[in-house]
């Protein structure tokens, strides 16, 4: 059968995968979907905790579902921004964006 | 058994498309890529017997999140950029996500919180009475955050008011 363990060691899979996106990418948009893939893992973890340890409250997947919602604004607002710096600077590369250097 | 086959089966399809994420060198693969994932960690929700959850990460991520990353794609048409899309420390990143992996077996490994033989249904009804009971204040806060974004979101991007 499914056990938590499985679900755990999926969930930090996940997290070390976005982990190396976030870390290793240039594009803001990539940076973006690594945060994603980090989210969801993190989701994974609550819900195998909310299924596996407390059915009665399911608060896992309560907060789960949070986590959703904050993640549907960030990826909204983060949109927002990096379709202005593509406006102003014609390119969405992290690191060529220096402005804030003294 | 079977449950366990199907699981394995979800659960590398979450990993290939990971890895896809952060390895393809093509970025509306990426996000394509990104899709597949999360319709496997959907698959492993359901599996898992938290059908409310594998229904909205289908509906929220698959349907809504991915659209608004390919538009953004599109808009700002980064396929024309040539270039490395990583930066120059990303044998770094490697050598720490890994590193991060492996003390996150460890801890899962040393733990012994084991939980339940199996996973146990909650009903959509439970969900929603303890969201609506409960949980009321944090749902009301959250759709003020989101109102709070749509704003946001609509007076950054608008176009004609750059100095």
């Amino acid at each position: 059968m499914i056990e938590l363990t499985h679900l755990q060691v999926l969930s930090a899979g996940l997290f070390c995968i976005g982990l190396y996106g976030v870390l290793s990418r240039r594009n803001a948009v990539l940076i973006l979907l690594g945060i994603e893939l980090m989210l969801n893992a993190v989701n994974v973890n609550l819900i195998g905790f909310a299924v596996f340890m407390d059915p009665e409250h399911a608060l896992g997947q309560i907060i789960a579902i949070f986590v959703i919602t904050v993640a549907a604004a960030e990826v909204g607002l983060a949109m927002a921004i990096i379709l202005r710096l593509y406006r102003s600077h014609s390119s969405v590369n992290v690191d060529e964006l220096n402005l804030l250097k003294g | 058994m079977i449950a366990l086959v199907l699981f394995y089966l979800a659960a590398a399809i979450s990993i290939g498309g990971a890895l896809g994420v952060v390895m393809t060198r093509n970025v509306v693969h990426a996000a394509l890529f990104l899709l597949i994932a999360l319709i496997g960690i959907a698959g492993v929700y359901l599996l898992v017997m938290a059908d409310f959850l594998a229904l909205v990460q289908v509906l929220i991520y698959g349907g809504a999140i991915v659209i608004v990353l390919l538009f953004a794609l599109m808009l700002t048409r980064l396929q024309e950029f040539q270039g490395s899309l990583e930066n120059s420390q990303w044998h770094f990143a490697a050598v720490s996500s890994i590193s991060l992996f492996v003390v996150m077996i460890a801890a899962i490994v040393s733990s012994n919180k084991r939980g339940n033989e199996e996973a146990i249904h909650t009903d959509f009804r439970d969900i929603g009475s303890s969201l609506f009971t409960q949980w009321a204040i944090p749902f009301e806060v959250a759709s003020i955050l989101l109102l709070v974004a749509l704003i946001g979101a609509i007076v950054i991007a608008r176009v004609g008011d750059e100095k």
